[in-house]
């Protein structure tokens, strides 16, 4: 998922103006300045496809899935169900049988934590998992290690925000039962070596479970060239709805899972004495899902790639070498992960300016960007910083936004010298 | 939003050379307070004199305006008995969150943070040490366990 010199060179440009126009909510300005939404990795905004996509299942077809004879039930699960093969599609997944519809990527990892980890693992066995990772693909780990006397391993990282691939590989064994990864660092931006790390957790007989949410916007994820076991992603990093995300995982796998939430939808036939359970995917869904949310995610990839993966990454690319070189002009400025190879994101913090005042005045200006820990505390902790800034780019961003974050941190410096 | 309503002169200067900042050891209580949003972290340890604050100090990492906030409590505390304390909490969590609180006379320095609540993310960060001033105050308040 490098994106190479030649790449960026090859890409077919995006029309930034026209895709603007695609997000009714980049013309609306804060605090008395044009809106400059430099926050997308925390959540991206929605293009009209996706509003309207919604809009028009919510007057047109909405009914419960799976339930009725009737033509609008009938209607929405094929919405639902239609959403699944695209999103199949999307990761090139195998089968539908793959695609679990889950509330984003945290409940994703929680499902394997709870339905694959916890009932297959005791003392002696590890999980290891990165320090880069965000809280979402650590806390379900240390809950299963909490509740089967497994060991939780953590692969170091470098000063430049890498994980150290020696100490990664040398820490698996025979023992590694998960490995539990993110494809890009959300505090950092860092584009982790998955495909080395799948290859190698599988040489020694563990299973990887990949954490998507940051990379999915970024570029075109293929699971089987990947090898991953299992993928997990968030609709709303991806120009979607929020409240929901898919969990991929391999066939083989998910059929030899016990379902992890029980009700409705994930049975066959239930009596007081005993439930059999739906196939997969349903086994999985127990509940009503969240239909909206599904179409909303579908249309989402159709725009997506209507603009060009390649496309927003080559762009995206360009404004972070950008802005990274922008921002390094700037006195005070240290950027805070410095791997060659990284996706839309910029963490920094300024001298003698806390992070969490860098957020007050920037907000001031019209600029929004994220500032805290973002859910990685331990990232911090290696760098001895309590939070930095961050400010993320999408298939929207560009340069004049670039420009106006460097004068709001020109004016930052101001305020406080 | 204006920014100089929020960082006046006086947060500044406090944010830059806080006062009273270190440790009291040995002390009679303290407290750590912690404000996981934003990750600012600090402890307030006090002498204690009857039910008079004798001395005060805090210690820890935070934005300016929790850091001016922290360090302008120390000055108005020091020397008060805990009723006094106590009423000074009220009027500054008016100051802070009622939008139509006059700072009075009697707030002194303290009223140079009535700029934080056009900014009600900040809020948090001005309270969180007054928060733990409290906590260290009602630890101290609580009976001692010997076992």
């Amino acid at each position: 998922m490098a994106v190479t010199a030649s790449r960026i060179a090859s890409a077919p440009a995006l029309d930034v103006e026209r895709v603007r126009r695609d997000f009714p909510i980049l013309e609306r300005s804060v605090n008395g300045r044009p809106l400059v939404y430099l926050d997308s990795a925390a959540s991206a905004q929605r293009p009209l496809p996706v509003l309207r996509a919604v809009e028009y299942y919510e007057t047109h077809t909405h009914a419960n899935v799976h339930r009725g004879v009737h033509a609008l039930s009938q209607a929405a699960t094929e919405a639902y169900e239609g959403a699944r093969e695209r999103v199949r599609r999307f990761i090139n997944a195998q089968s539908t049988r793959e695609i679990i519809f889950v509330r984003g990527t945290t409940e994703g990892i929680n499902l394997v934590a709870q339905a694959y980890a916890r009932p297959r693992l005791g003392p002696g066995d590890e999980i290891l998992i990165t320090g880069l990772e965000h809280h979402a693909n650590i806390v379900p780990w240390q809950m299963v290690r909490d509740q089967t006397g497994c060991t939780l391993k953590v692969a170091p990282i470098n000063r430049r925000g890498e994980v150290e691939l020696d100490r990664f590989l040398s820490l698996l064994s025979p023992r590694t039962r998960v490995v539990a990864i993110a494809h890009v660092s959300n505090a950092l931006g860092t584009i982790l070596p998955v495909k080395r790390m799948i290859d190698a957790a599988h040489a020694h007989g563990a299973v990887v479970l990949v954490d998507g949410a940051q990379a999915i916007p970024h570029s075109s994820v293929d699971v089987r060239a990947l090898g991953c076991d299992f993928y997990a992603f968030s609709g709303h990093k991806l120009y979607g709805p929020t409240g929901i995300g898919v969990l991929y995982g391999r066939e083989e796998l998910l059929a030899t899972m016990p379902p992890w939430q029980g009700g409705g939808d994930m049975i066959r036939t239930v009596s007081f004495e005993e439930t059999t359970y739906n196939e997969l995917p349903w086994k999985f869904e127990a509940g009503t899902p969240n239909i909206s949310g599904v179409v909303g995610l579908a249309a989402a990839m159709d725009y997506v790639e209507s603009l060009g993966l390649e496309a927003i990454a080559a762009h995206e690319q360009r404004l972070l070498e950008h802005a990274t070189r922008e921002l390094e002009r700037i006195p005070g400025i240290e950027i805070i992960g410095t791997a060659p190879h990284k996706a839309a994101v910029l963490s920094f913090t300024m001298q003698g300016v806390h992070p969490h005042d860098l957020g007050t005045i920037l907000d001031a200006e019209g600029v929004a960007v994220r500032t805290g820990h973002h859910c990685a505390m331990p990232v911090m902790t290696f760098f001895d910083i309590p939070a930095t800034a961050r400010a993320s780019f999408g298939c929207y961003s560009t340069e004049a936004e670039v420009a106006s974050l460097a004068a709001a941190l020109r004016k930052a410096r101001e305020v406080f010298t | 939003m204006d920014l100089k309503e929020l960082y006046r002169d006086v947060i500044l200067d406090h944010n830059k050379r806080p006062r009273n900042f270190g440790r009291i050891e040995p002390c009679d209580t303290h407290a750590e307070g912690h404000n996981p949003l934003c990750g600012d972290r600090l402890t307030v340890w006090l002498r204690l004199k009857d039910d008079r604050i004798e001395d005060v100090r805090f210690e820890g990492k935070g934005c300016a305006i929790s850091t001016a906030s922290a360090s302008l409590m120390t000055e108005a505390v020091k020397g008060k008995d805990i009723p006094a304390v106590q009423s000074l909490y009220g009027r500054i969590h008016s100051l802070l969150t009622q939008q139509d609180a006059v700072p009075d006379a009697s707030l002194g320095k303290l009223a140079a943070l009535s700029g934080v609540r056009e900014f009600p993310a900040r809020v948090k960060c001005a309270s969180l040490c007054w928060h733990t001033l409290n906590a260290a105050l009602e630890r101290s308040a609580a009976p001692v366990s010997t076992e």
